[in-house]
C-alpha cells in the first residue's frame, strides 16, 4: 500500500490530484478507529444475518396456541410470541424489510441531496436561491407527523412506496452539507484547472469534486439510513403501516399491543426487536462518528 | 428600480430619502427577510394540506360524502352539505374560491370542526392539547441542552481522559437508540418488571379530578405525569448535545484569541466562560431549533407510549378516527411550531453572532 502511494505522488507532483479508488479509502476510514471497527462489524453482521438468514429459516411459522408467551428455552431460544411462534426466527426474518427500506430511502435522499446540492453550489445564482429556499421549507415539515397523515390517506403497504416517501422527506440536512462542501471544493486549484480545460459542469462535478467527498457522502448516507429506520420502525410501531409479514417494527407493535409487556416471561420477546434495532442504529452511528473524526481532524483521539 | 418606485415617491417628495432609507433598511435587514421566509413557509404548508385533503384521488371529503350516502342513505346533496359544514368548504364553488375561503378561515383561526367529536371546533381541541406538548418538550430541551453543554465542555477540556471516554460511549449509545424504544424500555423495565412506579397512573397530562390552577399541588401533579416523557426526551437528546458541544469546544480551543487570552494570563474560568464557552455554543443554537422541531414532530411516538395527552397523542387519535379536519389542524400547528422555533433560533443566532447580521446573507 505504501509503495503505491509513493509512486503515485512521484508520478504526479502537480496540483491536479485525483483520489485513487475512493471506495477503498472509505472502508479504510471506517475501520480506522476502534469504535468505527465495532460499528462496521456490527452493521455487517446484522445485514448478513438479515439478508442470508431467511434462506435457512421457514417463511411461515406455525401458530401454536398451547405454547403462547413461553420464556426462553432450548427449543425457543428467545421464547415465543402471542401465537406461539418462535421469536428468534422472527428476529432473523424481520431485519430484511427494515434494512432494505432504510437503505433505499437513504439512497434516494442522498441522490437528491448530491445532485441538487452540488448543482446549487456550483452554479450559484437563481438555481442556488431556488434550491436553498426549497430546502428550508422541506426542512421544517415534521416528517413523522406527515407520514402519519399520509398513512390515513393511503395504504402504505408497499415497501418501495414507504422508502420513497421517507427518502423524499429527508434530504434537506444532507443537501445543506453537500452544498457547503462543494462551495469550498469549488475554489480548489484542481477544480480551477478543470474549469480552464473546459471539461463541462457534469464532468467536473462527477469526476473532480464528488470523488473527493466520498467519505463525507457515505457519512451522510449513514445518517440518512439511521433516520429512515427510525421513521419506518416508528410507523410500524404505531400501526400506521399495514401489519403484514414479519419485521422488527411489526414485532414491536404486536408485543406492545397484545399485552406481552405485562408478562414477565415475555421480556425477551419484547426486548428482541428493541435490541436488534438499537444495535443496528448504534453500529450506523459509530461508523458515522468514525468518519466524522476523520473529516474533522481536531476530533481525533489518537 | 427608480421606475417602479416613481408613484409613491411623487406624492411624498420631501420625505423620499428618509422613507426609502427606512424601507431599504427593512428589506435588507436579516430579521425582516427571515420573518418573511417563515410566513411563506407556513403559507406553503397550509396550501399543501389544502390540496392534500381535497384534491388527491380518494380524498377524505369524497370518502366522507360516499360514506354518508351509503350508511345514512343520504342524497349526494345532503351528504355534500354535511361535508361542507365539517370541512368548512363548499364543493360546488370553484376551487379558487374554496381555497381563498380556506385561507380566510385560517387567518381568523378557523380550522373547521372535528368529525370525531361533533360540534367541537378543531381550534378548541388544539388549545386543550398543545400546551402539554410544548410544556414537556420545552422543559426537556432546556434541561438536556444545558446539561449537554456542560458535559460536552468537560469532555473537551478533559480530552482523552476517563470522563471523555465514558461520556463518549454513553453519548453514542443514547444518541443511537430511537427515543420510542427507550420509552418502551423504561415502561417494561422500570415500570413493570421492577415496579418502581405505576405506569398506568402516570398516563394523561394530569390526574383525573385535579383542576388546572396555579398551585404547588397542581404543578407537582403535572410534573408527575410529564416526568417520563421529559426523562425520555432528555436522555435521547443529551447525547448529541454532548458530542456536538465537545467538537465545537475543541475547535474553539484551537482559535488564536484563546491562545492570546491564555498568554494575557486571564484566569482559566474566565477563558472557559467568556471566551471558549460563549463562542463554542453559538453553532448549537440553530441545531436547537431543528431538535425542537424533531422532538415535537416525533412526539406522536413518545406520547403514544406513555399515553401523555399532548398533540402527538391527539394526532394518533385523529389518524385512527380518520378525523381529517383535526389532522389537518394538528399538522398545521406542528409545522407552525417548528417554523417559529427555527425563526426564533435564527433571530437569536443573528443577535448573538454579529457576523451573520453584517454579512446579511449566508456567505
Amino acid at each position: 500500500m505504501t509503495a503505491t502511494v509513493g509512486t503515485s505522488t512521484l508520478e504526479s507532483p502537480t496540483v491536479v490530484r485525483k483520489p485513487v479508488r475512493p471506495s477503498r479509502n472509505v472502508v479504510r476510514a471506517l475501520t480506522r478507529s476502534r469504535s468505527g471497527t465495532i460499528g462496521f462489524v456490527l452493521v455487517g453482521l446484522i445485514v448478513l444475518v438479515s439478508l442470508l438468514g431467511p434462506l435457512f429459516t421457514p417463511d411461515t411459522l406455525p401458530t401454536d396456541t398451547s405454547s403462547v408467551y413461553l420464556p426462553p428455552s432450548a427449543s425457543h431460544w428467545l421464547g415465543t410470541d402471542s401465537s406461539g411462534r418462535d421469536v428468534l426466527i422472527q428476529v432473523i426474518n424481520g431485519g430484511r424489510t427494515v434494512i432494505v427500506v432504510g437503505f433505499a430511502a437513504a439512497i434516494l435522499s442522498t441522490l437528491i441531496a448530491i445532485v441538487f446540492g452540488s448543482l446549487a453550489a456550483y452554479l450559484g445564482g437563481v438555481v442556488d436561491s431556488v434550491v436553498t429556499a426549497a430546502t428550508d421549507i422541506v426542512l421544517t415539515v415534521p416528517q413523522i407527523a406527515l407520514l402519519a397523515v399520509l398513512s390515513s390517506l393511503y395504504h402504505l403497504d408497499n415497501s418501495l412506496l414507504l422508502a420513497s416517501l421517507i427518502g423524499i422527506l429527508s434530504w434537506p440536512t444532507l443537501l445543506r452539507a453537500v452544498r457547503a462542501q462543494v462551495l469550498s471544493l469549488r475554489e480548489r486549484e484542481y477544480v480551477e484547472a478543470a474549469q480552464l480545460l473546459d471539461l463541462g459542469t457534469a464532468r467536473i462535478l462527477s469526476v473532480e469534486i464528488l470523488p473527493n467527498m466520498a467519505s463525507f457522502i457515505v457519512m451522510n448516507f449513514m445518517i440518512g439510513m439511521t433516520n429512515a429506520i427510525y421513521a419506518l420502525v416508528g410507523l410500524y410501531f404505531l400501526g400506521l403501516a399495514p401489519l403484514a409479514g414479519h419485521n422488527w417494527g411489526i414485532m414491536l407493535n404486536e408485543a406492545w399491543t397484545r399485552g406481552a409487556i405485562f408478562d414477565s416471561d415475555s421480556v425477551f420477546y419484547i426486548l428482541s426487536p428493541v435490541i436488534a434495532i438499537s444495535l443496528l442504529q448504534l453500529g450506523l452511528v459509530l461508523m458515522t462518528r468514525s468518519l466524522e473524526e476523520l473529516l474533522n481532524p481536531r476530533l481525533r483521539q489518537d | 428600480m427608480s421606475v417602479t418606485e416613481a408613484d409613491p415617491v411623487a406624492a411624498a417628495a420631501p420625505t423620499r430619502p428618509a422613507v426609502l432609507r427606512v424601507l431599504s433598511a427593512v428589506w435588507r435587514s436579516y430579521a425582516f427577510r427571515r420573518i418573511l421566509k417563515a410566513v411563506l413557509t407556513v403559507y406553503l404548508v397550509a396550501t399543501f394540506t389544502f390540496f392534500l385533503v381535497r384534491l388527491l384521488p380518494g380524498n377524505p371529503v369524497e370518502v366522507y360524502i360516499n360514506t354518508l350516502m351509503q350508511q345514512n342513505g343520504m342524497s349526494y346533496d345532503q351528504a355534500a352539505n354535511m361535508a361542507k359544514a365539517l370541512y368548512s368548504f363548499d364543493p360546488g364553488k370553484p376551487l379558487v374560491v374554496q381555497y381563498l375561503d380556506y385561507l380566510n378561515g385560517l387567518l381568523h383561526g378557523d380550522l373547521g370542526n372535528s368529525i370525531g367529536s361533533p360540534g367541537t371546533t378543531v381550534g378548541s381541541i388544539l388549545v386543550a392539547y398543545l400546551p402539554w406538548t410544548l410544556f414537556s418538550v420545552g422543559i426537556a430541551l432546556i434541561i438536556s441542552f444545558c446539561l449537554g453543554i456542560l458535559l460536552g465542555m468537560a469532555m473537551a477540556y478533559r480530552r482523552n481522559g476517563v470522563i471523555d471516554h465514558v461520556l463518549s460511549v454513553i453519548g453514542s449509545l443514547l444518541h443511537s437508540i430511537p427515543n420510542y424504544l427507550l420509552a418502551i424500555m423504561i415502561v417494561v423495565f422500570l415500570g413493570i418488571q421492577l415496579n418502581l412506579f405505576d405506569v398506568s397512573q402516570m398516563r394523561g397530562a394530569y390526574s383525573p379530578g385535579v383542576t388546572p390552577e396555579f398551585s404547588a399541588d397542581f404543578f407537582s401533579d403535572v410534573m408527575y405525569h410529564a416526568g417520563l416523557p421529559i426523562t425520555t426526551y432528555v436522555l435521547t437528546t443529551i447525547g448529541s448535545w454532548m458530542l456536538v458541544m465537545k467538537s465545537s469546544t475543541v475547535e474553539t480551543l484551537g482559535e488564536d484569541y484563546v491562545t492570546v487570552a491564555k498568554a494575557r494570563g486571564l484566569r482559566d474560568r474566565r477563558i472557559a466562560t467568556a471566551y471558549v464557552g460563549r463562542n463554542a455554543v453559538l453553532p448549537l443554537f440553530s441545531q436547537l431549533a431543528i431538535a425542537a422541531g424533531f422532538v415535537v414532530g416525533g412526539s406522536i411516538l413518545i406520547e403514544q407510549v406513555f399515553q401523555y395527552q399532548g398533540i402527538g397523542y391527539l394526532l394518533f387519535r385523529a389518524v385512527n378516527d380518520r378525523d381529517y379536519p383535526l389532522m389537518q389542524g394538528i399538522f398545521l400547528v406542528i409545522t407552525i411550531a417548528v417554523v417559529l422555533a427555527n425563526l426564533v433560533a435564527d433571530l437569536l443566532y443573528g443577535r448573538l453572532d454579529p457576523r451573520i447580521r453584517i454579512g446579511g446573507g449566508e456567505r
